[in-house]
């Protein structure tokens, strides 16, 4: 039990891993005991590019070391962060591209079941896109829209036309340094090439491409994805739904929805939905269908429809050793192969249903968008008919309240209503001190660090301390679980100011801003305060900051990269995988400063990483001059005519 | 708590929409779906409603959809516990609230308007624009919407005075139980009524959208918003119009409804009661709603929270002091005193001297005073002022004359009107209860002249005559000056002067919008001439009066000068490119929405018509004075339209480049009237003393067709004249 509670803050899944261990049943909690881990390829400092090798120099002296072609601990250091970047890059868009490409099909009619919902979204992405309004048809309007962002992809010359979206400054800064974004295929194949043997052996300029990748990633692929799935699938708005393993129900089949793709798990909610089906799960003597999700499937369901989480990336083995999950239903991303695995103890489908990503000890029900309702029928049909294999069941009874659904559109809308939208009150608040900063708290969850327990301790102290926290991801899991993304916390944990503005708006001091791309949400709204004026010229003069404090994937890193080069300063907390070159460390932790006016940085103790975010946003404040308490202007007539109307 | 607030405001919301659909229904009923809906004389039909959605609503059937958008935007009451955010929600609910209002006020003036002897329901376009000008030029900083009851009728009258004195409107709606403070005030023999700037729009708190209605209004016509630009339209109030909801007494979840519509507008909702409150700032400029303040202070923290800067100079009078004093009345009955009114010779005299001749505040009352007549009484009154200043001229002298009027009738109980020797003033009995003296008449005048007009007045004093004898004396001296300037003014012409005056004062609100003053041409507004915008320049040299060198003529007869195009086109944003001055028909001067007047061609009849922003009829044009306003103010060029100031009829250069007055065929009656001595003497110069009645009015026709014939009839030149369009 002791030795639950360092595993993990989540009563669900500490109950989840006793099991596990009754049953002698591995998980990855357990597995990360036996990977003690390789210290040159966590310090960054194993080279396999080549067959000259693997080359590896030992962190603990790296300036005597050389690969055999003569790399340096930079260089070898360099090439792979960048590839984490690129191979993170690659996810985030890959996933982008299949949206878009659904989305051309919908808005031409050949995606049944797809639809364009969120018409207002529509005109202002055409807008910003350059695509013509004019009288023409939504349905027009949206395949220009498909197609333009289709091109992001591959276009042989230009810019990618969503980073326009960005600050002037910062744009004059990218290209400046030539970082640019160009198309997004093209930056991650760049990398790769720079980062083959022989070719880019200057880690400063390895770098450059890694940031422009990265941002090819924040304000293409992952903006792209964003973007489309909220005009097709809407644009969530707050709702409120539980979290925790304690959401699957013993009367019920239930299925899980894993991964992050929402092209599926839409239409398997609306399958589900189907009374033809809720008669077949009747007629199986189930009381109906309950889905629940995992991982950012679960966020983009969540936010859209209210389906309840049944936990976080950590969790997917615990809820299949629950006994009462029919089927877990897989895309990509993140899916551990831990879990075919498991479905051999108990009687839960595991059901992959991307082309891209099969594994052994699943079925594969592969999901056409042409035919996306039938798949998903099917996919639903399969878990009904499993129920009669189930077991005894052990559900834990843990679960939490949540509210989530935000985002940029919705922040600007809760701010002022429809007639008066806007970011002044989020701007004033800041000035006036009443929020002392926004922070970005995303990523994953780690079995090397207590899950959960990282992320609930960040985020309780920087709302103790007046900031107002923006999640996504896994991380907003975890501390959902914990109870922080209920408005009444304000009133228990935040200081005056920032709960009067909790209050005023009626939110909690923790917004739950969806999956792992919707981090280009987190771009819009930087840009969006930037622009409402008040905050300085650029992202890196505002009181912001982000951090990924249990991350774990490559996504993370090419994330917290398109941060840094976006003007954002980011920690990382868990391990950090350049330490084996003092040089670029350095690079990315200092001399960033002067490159893109703000730095990586990493701190695995939560109390420190706290403590470095609080005096990043003060330093911030007193440049902007707003340290200290905001005077009451009165406006005679002259000054009310220099007001902007 | 906030969401105490958003319950209540959306209950409320959700309430009187209810209430709009139900007397919506009854007024189908009534007088059936296609009823003309209209709020008195306006162009902008349910004005909050048109405004936020550019719907017109002109048929009762039209507030159906409005209804529906209502609907739309009502969301639901926030929950107990886990609640979804509720401010965005609040101010929609609120906005829903207002539409609601109108419809509920519009359903009352089709089949029984909300007017009676107290209340005065909406207030027309002639009421929005005459008043909307001092919002536009900071006289009026804003308004308060005034709610509830006070404690007691005293301290309701004390609040509303200290409104009036920081120049604020009052505008009254909503009731607490059946009790209103319009009533407490009338209880206190406070007049009520536009000319006081207390105005008790209706008892019923939907009537407070005449209040906002009026704010949208101002936007469209000032703001040059166009209608269904919500964004502009409330932007514009919440950075122009400094107004705010003062609530007094129990706060119902229908009040609540209606200050979640003001914060729409930025107007923040301050209370005496212990409601909860909203700090964080952002919708408005300040606080959303500040609660739990002291009658006492409740003004002064109103002020506070919507950020509201007033300088007041502190007059040395025993009463009240501010513009919203200039329109009470005294009847004989309530007189203590009064001079003038050809019941006694009374004049104003404002005269220079060199600095070491005035002794600055010494002020003299030359024969009896205020104790030693009887009440009811009449005296002969001589008001000599004398100014010095190192930047003091005697063009001057004029326009610090002609400040008196309104600086004496700013006094509570003082009443006063004309200028020059047809002064006609009174000194009403509460004054003199309170312990007025004529030696007060001094006291103002020194301390506001020497407020408003720093730059050029260093020292003032004032003697005051009140004997037969003195009074005969001075008035022929003064009578000397007047005739001396007269003489001087009549002579002065475009072409006498090589500079100009420039007035961007409503470049806030019309952005592209340029004046240029020239002695015959005055400002559009009829408040600025050639002399008031040489003092202005010299009152604040970096201030809206700029001189412009004429330079090179480059049409005399149109009135265009190098310098001039040059300064017009940096001045309106590179917005115009050209001006000429004597034309409506080719680059006109551009209109911000103030003017007095506008004239339209009208090609069957050759010519042009006046209409004036008193006249409410329609006119021959096809527009009421309120929908060609719309279409010409707003900063643009529009040949064919020009908005004057009245007085320029009267010039010779009155679009002398397009045939001059001759081309005038149309002008209301009451127009006439008010210029006939100057229109006459204009026609005896062109050499026609009989065209002055060659001018069609509405009792002849407001239609071209009707009017045509008659001209024909009675010769009209302008009917032979070249065509204007050329």
């Amino acid at each position: 039990m002791s030795e639950n509670i360092e595993k993990t803050a989540c009563e669900a899944s500490k109950k989840m891993l006793e099991k596990a261990a009754e049953l002698e049943q591995e998980t990855a909690f357990t597995r990360v005991e036996k990977q003690k881990g390789c210290a040159f390829g966590e310090a960054g400092t194993c080279c396999r590019i080549c067959a000259m090798g693997p080359c590896r120099i030992n962190p603990k002296k790296p300036e005597e070391g050389q690969g055999v072609c003569g790399a340096t601990v930079d260089t070898i250091v360099a090439r792979n962060f960048a590839r984490m970047i690129a191979g993170g890059s690659a996810a985030h868009s890959d996933h982008g591209r299949a949206v878009a490409e659904t989305f051309i099909m919908a808005a031409k009619g050949e995606a049944p079941g797809y639809e364009i919902k969120d018409r207002m979204k529509l005109l202002e992405v055409a807008a910003d896109l350059g695509v013509e309004i004019g009288e023409r048809s939504i349905e027009d309007i949206a395949v220009d829209v498909g197609e333009k962002c289709l091109e992001m992809f591959g276009q042989a010359e230009g810019e990618i036309t969503f980073a326009e979206r960005a600050p002037e400054p910062r744009k004059a800064l990218w290209r400046e340094l030539g970082v640019f974004p160009r198309a997004i295929d093209r930056e991650v194949v760049e990398i790769m090439h720079r980062t083959s043997i022989g070719v880019d052996q200057d880690y400063k300029n390895i770098m450059l491409q890694g940031a422009r990748c990265a941002l090819a990633d924040g304000w293409g692929g992952s903006m792209i994805a964003t973007e489309l799935q909220d005009i097709m699938f809407g644009t969530p708005v707050p709702l409120e739904s539980s979290i925790n393993l304690g959401v699957l129900k013993d009367d019920e089949v239930n299925i899980i929805l894993h991964g992050h793709e929402p092209l599926l798990s839409e239409m398997v909610v609306l399958a589900a939905g189907l009374p033809e089906m809720q008669e077949k799960a009747k007629a199986v003597g189930a009381n109906g269908i309950n889905l629940a999700g995992i991982c950012c499937t679960a966020n983009e369901i969540l936010t859209r429809h209210g389906v309840p989480i049944a936990g976080n990336v950590l969790q997917q083995e615990l809820a299949i050793l629950t006994g009462a999950v029919e089927a877990m239903v897989v895309d990509v991303q993140c899916v551990y192969q831990a879990i075919g695995q498991l479905s051999g103890c108990v009687h839960t489908k595991i059901i992959t249903t991307s082309p891209k990503a099969k594994m052994p000890h699943a079925m594969h029900i592969e999901f056409h968008e042409s035919d996306a309702i039938e798949s998903a029928k099917k996919i639903v049909s399969v878990a009904i008919d499993n129920y009669k294999n189930r077991g005894k069941t052990d559900i834990p009874d843990n679960k939490e309240r949540l509210i989530a659904g935000f985002n940029h559109e919705y922040v600007n809308y809760m701010l002022g209503g429809r007639y008066r939208a806007s970011y002044r009150p989020l701007n004033d608040a800041v000035i006036d001190g009443r929020i002392r900063g926004v922070v970005g708290v995303v990523g994953c969850n780690n079995p090397r660090v207590p899950h959960d327990a990282i992320h609930i301790q960040v985020v309780r102290e920087l709302i103790a301390n007046g900031c107002l926290v923006l999640m996504t991801g896994c991380a907003a899991q975890s501390v959902a679980k914990a109870g922080l993304m209920l408005p009444e916390v304000a009133r228990e944990i935040c200081p005056q100011g920032l709960y009067e503005v909790c209050e005023a708006v009626g939110i909690p001091p923790v917004l739950h801003c969806g999956s792992c791309v919707d981090n280009s949400r987190l771009l819009i709204a930087a840009t969006a305060m930037v622009k409402e004026g008040g905050l300085g010229e650029d992202i890196s003069d505002l009181p912001l900051a982000g951090c990924a404090p249990e991350w774990m994937s490559e996504k993370a890193i090419a994330i917290g990269q398109y941060f840094v080069a976006s003007g954002f300063y980011v920690v990382f907390g868990v391990k950090w995988p350049t330490l084996g070159s003092p040089d670029m460390t350095d690079y990315l932790f200092e001399q960033y400063r002067d490159v893109y006016k703000a730095t990586w940085d990493y701190e695995p103790d939560p109390e420190k990483m706290v403590g470095k975010i609080l005096s990043h946003i003060d330093s911030k404040r007193e440049a902007l001059g707003i340290a200290a308490k905001r005077e009451r202007v009165l406006f005679d007539m002259a000054m009310r005519r220099e007001l902007q109307i | 708590m906030s969401r105490i607030i958003a319950t209540a405001a959306i209950k409320g919301a959700h309430k009187e929409v209810a209430t709009a659909r139900r007397m919506f229904n009854e007024t189908i009923e009534a007088a059936g779906a296609t009823a003309k809906v209209e709020f008195p004389n306006t162009a902008y039909y349910l004005p909050i409603i048109y405004g936020m959605t550019g719907v017109k609503v002109e048929k009762v059937e039209d507030m159906a959809k409005v209804l529906d958008l209502c609907n739309d935007l009502l969301p639901p009451v926030p929950r107990a516990t886990h609640w979804v955010p509720y401010l965005g929600h609040t101010v929609d609910a609120g906005m829903a609230t207002l539409f609601a209002g109108e419809i509920i006020e519009a359903c009352k003036y089709v089949t029984s308007p909300p007017v009676d002897d107290i209340w005065l329901g909406a207030a027309d376009d002639v009421i929005m624009r005459e008043r909307g000008v001092e919002f536009v030029d900071g006289s009026a900083p804003g308004f308060c919407a005034l709610t509830g009851v006070a404690s007691s009728p005293e301290m309701a009258d004390q609040i509303v005075v200290d409104l009036q004195q920081k120049n604020l409107y009052i505008w009254m709606s909503g009731h607490v139980n059946d009790a209103t403070i319009t009533d407490q005030l009338m209880k206190m023999d406070r007049q009520l009524g536009w000319d006081t700037r207390i105005v008790p729009y209706g008892k019923e708190m939907s009537s407070t959208v005449y209040s906002l209605g009026f704010a949208a209004r101002a936007a469209m016509s000032f703001g040059g918003a166009t209608p269904g630009d919500y964004s502009k339209i409330l932007r514009y109030n919440k950075n122009r119009i400094f107004a705010f909801v003062l609530a007094l007494d129990y706060v119902d979840d229908q009040k609540y409804a209606y200050a979640a519509g003001a914060i729409n507008y930025g107007f923040p909702t301050i209370a005496n009661t212990d409601i909860p409150q909203i700090l964080p700032t952002g919708i408005c400029t300040y606080e959303h709603v500040v609660s739990g303040v002291a009658e006492e202070e409740i003004v002064q923290k109103c002020v506070e929270v919507r950020g509201l800067k007033i300088q007041v100079t502190k007059v040395p009078i025993p009463m009240a002091y501010g513009p919203a004093f200039e329109g009470e009345r005294i009847r004989k009955e309530d007189m203590y005193l009064q001079f003038g009114g050809n019941i006694t010779p009374a004049f104003e005299y404002v005269r220079m001297l060199d600095l070491d001749q005035v002794t600055d505040n010494k002020i003299e009352v030359v024969g009896p005073e205020i104790d030693d007549v009887e009440p009811g009484s009449a005296l002969p009154l001589g008001i000599v002022v004398e100014v010095a200043g190192r930047k003091m001229q005697e063009d001057f002298e004029s326009i610090l004359e002609r400040q008196c009027h309104h600086l004496i009738n700013g006094a509570e109980g003082i009443w006063h009107m004309g200028q020059r020797d047809i002064v006609w003033t009174r000194i009403s009995k509460k004054a003199r209860d309170k312990g007025f003296k004529i030696h007060h008449y001094g006291d103002i005048l020194h301390a506001k002249l020497l407020a408003e007009f720093p730059a050029i007045v260093d020292k003032v004093q004032v003697t005051i005559y009140t004997n037969p004898e003195d009074v005969a004396k001075w008035e022929a001296t003064a009578r000397e000056a007047y005739h001396y300037r007269d003489v001087k003014t009549a002579g002065m012409t475009d072409e006498a002067v090589d500079t100009f005056y420039s007035c961007t004062l409503c470049q806030s609100f019309a952005p592209t919008h340029v004046c240029v003053i020239t002695p015959e041409r005055l400002g559009l507004c009829g408040a600025y001439n050639w002399l008031d915008g040489k003092a202005a320049y010299e009152i604040d040299p970096t201030g809206p009066n700029q001189p412009i060198k004429k330079g090179n003529t480059l049409d005399e007869a149109k009135g265009m000068w190098d310098n001039v195009n040059t300064f017009v086109k940096d001045n309106s944003g590179g917005n115009l490119e050209k001006f000429n001055a004597y034309s409506m028909m080719e680059d006109p001067m551009t209109s911000c929405g103030c003017f007095e007047c506008i004239v339209a061609f009208l090609p069957l009849a050759n010519g042009a018509m006046i209409v004036n922003r008193e006249h409410s009829g329609d006119t021959p044009c096809g527009m009421s004075f309120s929908s060609l306003a719309g279409s010409v103010g707003g900063g643009a060029q529009t040949p064919g339209f020009i908005g004057i100031g009245k007085v320029y009829i009267t010039s010779k250069k009155f679009i002398s480049a397009d045939g001059g007055f001759q081309r005038v065929v149309w002008m209301p009656k009451a127009l006439k009237e008010t210029l006939r001595e100057q229109l006459a003497k204009r026609c005896e110069e062109m050499g026609d003393p009989d065209f002055i009645n060659k001018i069609a009015d509405e009792d002849v026709g407001t239609t071209e067709e009707e009017i045509l014939p008659w001209l024909e009839q009675v010769g009209h030149p302008a009917l032979t004249m070249d065509p204007m369009l050329s």
